[in-house]
């Protein structure tokens, strides 16, 4: 049982770490459970209703992510990336590039950061359309959900029709992507997004303003600012507890500071103000895509520096200097010069950052992913004992665990 | 004997032919019209060769299974609880089609399986037996979630049983019998000549809306479905339960769905009264009983599809909420509402 | 502006940053190295000095990192440099907008370092998740156990001399220890 208890707790009285054996009941809100998105296990000891102790086991979807990076070349842990945030793979991607292209010392060609942003902000939607459904579903709107996960189907199509993929993308190259808009992609875009724009306004009407929704999440895990802080909290759940901290304005990377957009900021850090911030990142989003299409450079996608892309194979079979590199690109791998570097970017969750260190050879020797919602599920115990156990809901919810992140 | 015989006939028509019917064919369609207001299709894949009927078969098909399935009893449950305690919502659930009216009497033909003096006492007595389902399936299971579940059902299901009660003591108050054919046969008086009949909806609107809510607590549907809680306590207090005994408890669920749109139709809608068929003379007595019929089934569905889309559009209240929603203000409403209707009475007769 | 943006200049600098001159002069033993390559500025400190220095980032006013954003350790055997383990540490600042790395050095044979779990709390879990990977024993943590595997688990995975395809020992079934039955013997 941790130890942790940083809050006034509602229900007075109730201190963790105190003896409750007499009254405590000790059950398991188990990894096999409906509200628990990927898998995690809480050891939960309630007084009645009341949480007075918890302890949370994760690890379930440990795949050693890790592991398998320093026994592949630097470009096949591209595919591993796609399954780390799973709800948004293209930012996991769009990261590990910008992180291998950081130690390369090289920019991708402006129309590649251009669709890589429209991409990544795609990624960032969906993920928050995945986590605001899922706490309404477990809210008891179904409805919500539904109409969320239709919209959500909307923005898969679009990264199909961009990479092939709805989930296993694998789309960004170190120096670029791996391929052009295709035809008619940014008329689909505008389409879609107004049929989004449609779906947003409907749900917000359904909900937002909701008596019973908001005495489920209103006043429910909150969260003061240095707690926030000292626990590590990054993106959405930092910026509900009224620190407006997104890396894309703190440490610009890509293209993001020739966009104009704007970051919602809550002010308790409880559930409603985590679901008010994400619903408005969801339109801002949308507002950096419109910016991202209109401001479409032409331009190559991919760098035409040697021993980073591959070459087309009319000089692969056409000339020795393009048979030599792709030989050599394909069996010893991309070589970053030796050195170690830290890039973050802004992931759905908050601060995504890897953390790469290359000797030079073709194998990485550490690829690091810092996982945002580790802080945040270290910090569950803090935020839910002296609740009730139906607010383990709302708030894990809002908290948004996705075990491939976290885990890896 | 020709009584007693005409009781069981009266009984099995009932319920044979309306209530569990209709019960069951509310499984599916709640499922399709959540799936309508959701965007989606719904359940329509169970076949017999090409025939699918729109997914009407899959009543057929759940029953099927769950027969099929394996019947499940923990270990370390209580034996004899753990048994009957499916049945007793099931047994209330039906029971409360005891005292409703279908139609008007022909004679001293009554569509009425018995039309006992206190009938309205007889509702109440009958939705305080559902309770023990509920809490014994919980707490017999030898689980934690179940427990939770079941102490929530108690909990929620009494309270709101109290004032249950008073919301109906106006409707007492105003038709002066606890008989239920009296309250009906109260309902079809009309008011300003022969404008608007006097249904219960609209002497004791608030009443109405009091009553509706108590029976929706009553019956742990959303949005008071606490104790089936789902997302935190998985299943709630039929966890543990599988195959044929969840049926039970899920078929208790509906015919009490059934039972209470019955109920609300026949205190607060005028029961089998079609509105102004008085002003049409010399109606032939077969078209009367038909229509009384329609009207009755017509009221009935429509507050069962009222029921099935408050569960898809409402959110879910939190347990402490629930309760204070029903100690902190709808009691207080309900007293209101017996004083409000007891001025009005005596001032206006 | 922000290092990481600027990646028009990415040559590795071998000035001393501005952080790094100030810990030079705040605790003058204890840096043994520092670079800024790509601009990630890193300053490499003695193990015994450790704690303080991360004291010193925190509540010190020209520093006041208040955000522990990760933690985590590099074996270094196969470059076949000692010593072996290298700890990893990064801070960002919100107030004065700038990251830093401090990296620690552990020798395979004493791999012990300081807790600093009292300083941020996010660290808790990053320190479980040290030990878990590469067995390095952080002094002063309340609880150090297993945080991605199983507490059965043999070995660290991290460490390069664990091969990627090693199997582990079947376990055998647990027996979950306590079962109420609300007062009924069975």
């Amino acid at each position: 049982m941790t130890e942790m208890n940083t809050l006034e707790s509602p229900i007075k009285g109730i201190k963790s770490g105190e003896d409750y054996s007499a009254s405590v009941m000790s059950i398991e809100i188990g990894p096999a459970h409906p509200a628990m998105h990927g898998i995690v296990r809480f050891t939960t000891h309630l007084d009645g209703e009341v949480i007075v102790g918890m302890d949370p086991e994760i690890g379930y979807l440990h795949r050693g992510f890790e592991k398998e990076s320093e026994n592949s070349k630097w470009i096949q842990v591209i595919p591993y990336t796609d399954r780390l945030n799973y709800v948004s793979p293209l930012l996991n991607n769009i990261g590990y590039s910008m992180a291998v292209e950081k130690l390369y010392g090289i920019e991708a060609p402006r129309r590649a950061e251009f669709t890589r942003v429209i991409m990544g902000e795609i990624s960032r939607i969906t993920d928050h359309l995945t986590c605001l459904g899922a706490v309404a579903m477990e809210i008891g709107a179904f409805t919500f959900f539904l109409w969320f996960i239709k919209a959500r189907e909307y923005l898969w199509e679009l990264v199909e029709e961009m990479s092939g993929a709805r989930l296993t993308t694998n789309w960004t190259r170190f120096g670029g992507n791996a391929n052009d808009l295709p035809d008619g992609f940014l008329n689909d875009l505008s389409d879609r997004l107004a049929k989004l724009k449609d779906v947003m306004s409907e749900c917000d009407k359904l909900l937002t303003r909701n008596k019973i929704f908001i005495d489920r999440v209103k006043g429910v895990g909150s969260f003061s600012k240095e707690d926030a802080l000292s626990f590590g909290f990054t993106g959405p759940l930092l910026r509900a507890c009224g620190i407006p901290y997104d890396v894309r304005r703190a440490d610009p990377y890509s293209v993001y500071d020739e966009l104009d957009f704007e970051i919602p900021v809550g002010s308790v850090g409880d559930c409603f103000d985590r679901f008010l911030v994400r619903m408005e990142e969801i339109r801002q989003s949308i507002h950096i895509i419109e910016q991202a299409a209109d401001k479409m450079p032409e331009g190559p996608f991919m760098t035409d520096e040697r021993m980073l892309h591959y070459p087309d194979k009319k000089d692969v079979y056409g000339n020795i200097e393009g048979l030599i590199d792709h030989f050599k690109l394909v069996m010893e791998g991309h070589q970053p010069p030796a050195g170690e570097i830290y890039m973050p970017i802004e992931g759905g969750n908050g601060e995504l950052g890897f953390y790469l260190v290359s000797d030079g050879g073709g194998d990485p020797v550490r690829v690091r992913l810092r996982p945002p919602c580790f802080n945040l599920v270290s910090a569950m115990p803090a935020m839910t004992i002296g609740h009730y156990v139906a607010d383990i809901v709302p708030i894990f919810g809002s908290v948004n665990m996705i075990g491939g992140e976290m885990d890896r | 004997m020709i009584p007693t015989v005409l009781a069981i006939l009266k009984i099995m028509v009932i319920i044979l032919l309306f209530a569990m019917p209709l019960g069951t064919v509310l499984t599916l369609m709640e499922r399709k019209w959540s799936a309508m207001i959701q965007d989606r299709v719904g359940p329509n894949r169970a076949n017999i060769g090409k025939f699918t009927g729109h997914g009407a078969l899959h009543i057929a098909a759940d029953g099927l299974k769950s027969i099929f399935k394996e019947d499940t009893i923990p270990k370390g449950a209580d034996g004899f609880l753990y048994l009957i305690a499916p049945f007793f919502g099931l047994i209330a659930g039906v029971a409360t089609f005891a005292i409703i009216p279908l139609a008007g009497p022909i004679g001293d033909f009554t569509f009425q399986v018995t039309d006992i003096e206190p009938g309205l006492l007889f509702i109440f007595a009958i939705t305080s037996l559902s309770v023990y389902g509920a809490v014994l399936a919980g707490t017999s299971s030898n689980s934690k979630f179940a427990l939770l579940g079941g102490t929530r059902a108690s909990a929620q299901m009494i309270s709101y049983e109290v004032f249950m009660g008073l919301a109906l003591m106006g409707v007492f108050m105003v038709y002066g019998t606890t008989r239920v054919s009296g309250i009906v046969e109260g309902q079809n008086e009309y008011w300003f000549g022969n404008i608007i009949p006097m249904w219960g909806v609209f002497t004791q609107p608030l009443g109405f809306v009091l009553f509706f809510t108590a029976l929706v607590a009553e019956t742990k549907r959303a949005p008071f479905d606490a104790p089936e809680g789902e997302s935190e306590i998985v299943a709630g207090y039929f966890l543990e339960y599988s195959g044929m005994r969840w049926s039970a408890f899920m078929l208790a669920e509906y015919v009490a769905l059934v039972g209470v749109a019955s109920l609300i139709t026949t205190l607060f809608f005028g029961g089998y009264h079609v509105p102004w068929l008085h002003l049409w003379e010399d109606a032939p007595q077969w078209i009367v009983t038909i229509m009384q019929l329609i009207k009755f089934s017509i009221f009935t569905v429509f507050f069962c599809w009222f029921q099935i889309q408050l569960r898809w559009t409402v959110p879910k209240f939190r347990f402490d909420q629930t309760m204070a929603l029903g100690w902190k203000k709808l009691l207080p409403l309900s007293l209101v509402n017996v004083f409000v209707t007891a001025f009005v009475i005596l001032a206006f007769g | 502006m922000s290092e990481g943006s600027s990646k028009k200049d990415m040559e590795e600098s071998t000035e001393a940053g501005e952080l790094t001159n100030l810990l030079q002069r705040e605790f003058p033993n204890a840096v043994t190295g520092f670079h800024s390559h790509r601009g990630d500025e890193t300053v490499v400190i003695e193990r015994d000095a450790f704690e303080s220095v991360c004291s010193f980032l925190r509540d010190d006013s020209r520093c006041s990192f208040e955000i522990m954003m990760d933690l985590t350790a590099v074996d270094r055997l196969e470059m076949e440099v000692t010593p072996r383990f290298e700890m990893v540490y990064h801070f960002k600042s919100l107030t004065h907008a700038r990251r830093l790395r401090l990296k620690v050095h552990l020798a395979e044979d004493d791999c012990k370092i300081a807790s600093i779990h009292h300083l941020w709390k996010a660290v808790d879990w990053y320190e479980r998740e040290c030990y878990d990977m590469f067995g390095i024993q952080f002094e002063g943590h309340p609880d150090l156990r297993r945080i991605l595997m199983y507490e059965e688990f043999e070995g660290h995975p991290l460490r390069k001399d664990y091969p990627i395809d090693k199997q582990q020992p079947l376990l055998e079934l647990k027996e979950v220890e306590e079962r109420h039955t609300y007062g009924r013997d069975s």
